[in-house]
């Protein structure tokens, strides 16, 4: 696993120290047209760098999951263009959706293994890599369980796996957490901040909850809708690790009552 | 997890077992005999039937022979018809080896390109319901080989399930793992490996189960059409000769080995979907509550 390590990126947060990191990609004046005249996404522009845990925060049909499928190359700018800062090699991006999207005919060993088969590796050669990230997913006796098996929040623990399994350099999320139980969704992201830190990535992580925003990210873009478009950007400059106690202290409520005004100026902007 | 929860529960001293829950599975207990005591209750009931009607109406043979007598003609008749069921077997599952092979590579084909699932499927459509005894005289004015032509005959009516089955399963892949292929960069050959058909498997098994019985169906039609006797003739020609001749007990020894030999099939083709389905798909895991 050491090979793949990479020098951690600064833990210091703040808009100043964000500024200073290393450029993963940006779009620059971005647009999306569906059909003939709908505007999902207009004027987007966004600097992703090393290390940031960005979300993208508004109401529905305000463009983030549009960003997200642009930025994953799944669909194409209108206008604009989205310039990844070194060449993009096939493990460096992977992606989390709303569901878990395992292959229900496949253990978990399989559905993490997923993009190591596609990229050509045998088992045999990942099977350490594959046994340490569903150690750090918690799920190391669930090797040879099916997905029928599992419970909501441990399919998604599985999905998180398959996505840091290659040690991505970027992770996109489209509100992975949205259909679970607030239980389940603390303990959550409890877990991806730690894992974020393991394998030291850059995670763009689209969310409806103000909560969960601040909670998770040191930039929070918030969007408003009709046409999708970026009015305002936060930073949350609290120090990682981030814990419990972060989540009932009065920074964090400090920084949820700003993220949560912005939004409902998101929100009438939209009207 | 709950079913975990409520045996720790249930093997505690102290718990009363629920009378609800007692009844359930007693109820489901009996269901599982009667799922099989029941149908041979049935058989039983109706052979004994069927023999009384026929001793007290003093029905004669060639209008409806008793159960003895049908049995007389199956062991008499043995060396002929088993025979023939080797010829009706051998196009039988011939066609459907055909259909499965056409079907699934057609399905293929058609989701690899728009345009020829387009220019092609209504062909398909076509031929499937145009009925199989309007075309079988003309296919065997043109092809020589008696045997080919039934073969085609039983084809055409058993492909036509496979192909639609198998096309609508390729084509009903999760939309995001389809994404998540793409993200990994993945050929068109792995995605259809890893992904459109597994996906396709449940379609599929469903669709080899109906064309399992359509590809007898096929072959008894065939038989009937083509008509000529001799060595190599099927179940269905010895029906007609039985007719002609007024064997009434033969003609109900050769269908009943053509009806059990469609149970079979059906049976076979549902083990082989059960077996590959049981550890992963809904339709062959049993509800735990």
């Amino acid at each position: 696993m050491t090979a793949h390590a990479r020098p951690a990126s600064s833990t210091l947060v703040g808009e100043a120290a964000i500024r200073a990191r290393p450029n993963v990609l940006s779009m620059n004046y971005v647009d999306k047209v569906f059909g003939r005249d709908v505007v999902a996404l207009k004027d987007m522009n966004l600097d992703v760098n090393e290390g940031d845990f960005i979300s993208l925060l508004g109401p529905s049909g305000c463009g983030k999951s549009t960003a997200l499928r642009l930025i994953a190359d799944l669909i194409h700018p209108t206008k604009g263009q989205i310039k990844w800062a070194n060449p993009r090699a096939a493990n460096d991006l992977s992606v989390v959706f709303q569901e878990p999207a395992l292959m229900p005919w496949a253990t978990v060993e399989q559905n993490v293994y997923l993009p190591f088969r596609l990229s050509g590796k045998p088992l045999s050669a990942v099977k350490s890599d594959i046994d340490e990230v569903l150690a750090l997913v918690g799920l190391e006796k669930f090797h040879g369980a099916y997905p029928r098996e599992l419970s909501g929040g441990m399919k998604m623990r599985v999905s998180i796996a398959r996505a840091m399994v290659t040690y991505p350099k970027l992770i996109l999320m489209d509100e992975p957490f949205a259909a679970l139980d607030e239980i389940t969704r603390f303990k959550l992201n409890n877990d991806l901040l730690a894992l974020k830190d393991k394998i030291n990535c850059t995670v763009i992580f689209v969310t409806h909850s103000v909560f969960e925003s601040v909670f998770l990210s040191d930039r929070i873009v918030v969007m408003a809708a009709r046409p999708g478009r970026v009015i305002d950007e936060l930073y949350v400059d609290e120090a990682y690790p981030r814990t419990e106690t972060f989540r009932t202290s009065a920074e964090y409520a400090a920084h949820c009552r700003r993220a949560s005004d912005t939004l409902k100026h998101a929100m009438e902007l939209g009207q | 997890m709950t079913t975990v929860d409520q045996n720790t529960n249930l093997a505690q001293p102290n718990v009363v077992a629920d009378p609800e829950e007692l009844a359930r599975a007693r109820r489901k207990r009996n269901e599982k005999i009667g799922q099989w005591v029941l149908p041979a209750l049935v058989v039983v009931l109706t052979i004994i039937a069927w023999d009384r009607i026929v001793t007290v109406n003093e029905l004669p043979h060639y209008i409806l022979p008793g159960p003895d007598l049908v049995l007389e003609a199956l062991i008499e008749d043995w060396g002929m018809l088993s025979e023939s069921l080797v010829v009706t077997l051998r196009i039988t599952v011939g066609a459907l080896l055909i259909a499965i092979i056409g079907g699934v590579g057609l399905a293929v084909l058609f989701t690899q390109s728009r345009w020829v699932e387009m220019s092609f499927f209504p062909y398909a459509v076509i031929l499937q319901v145009t009925p199989i005894v309007a075309i079988a005289p003309l296919i065997f004015i043109y092809v020589d080989n008696r045997m080919v032509g039934l073969l085609i005959c039983a084809w055409i009516v058993a492909f036509f399930p496979i192909l639609s089955n198998t096309t609508l399963g390729l084509n009903s892949a999760d939309h995001n793992l389809r994404d998540l292929f793409k993200v990994y960069g993945a050929t068109r050959w792995q995605k259809l490996r890893y992904l459109q058909l597994p996906s396709a498997l449940p379609y599929f098994l469903g669709g080899l189960r109906i064309a399992g019985g359509l590809s007898l169906i096929g072959a008894v039609v065939a038989e009937y059409v083509a008509g000529t006797g001799g060595n190599a003739s099927g179940l269905a020609f010895r029906i007609l000769e039985a007719s002609y001749r007024l064997n009434i007990p033969r003609m109900f020894a050769a269908l009943l080995l053509i009806a059990m030999t469609g149970v079979v099939i059906y049976a076979l083709t549902s083990l082989v979907s059960y077996l590959l389905l049981r550890k992963w798909h809904e339709s062959a895991i049993k509800r735990e509550v």
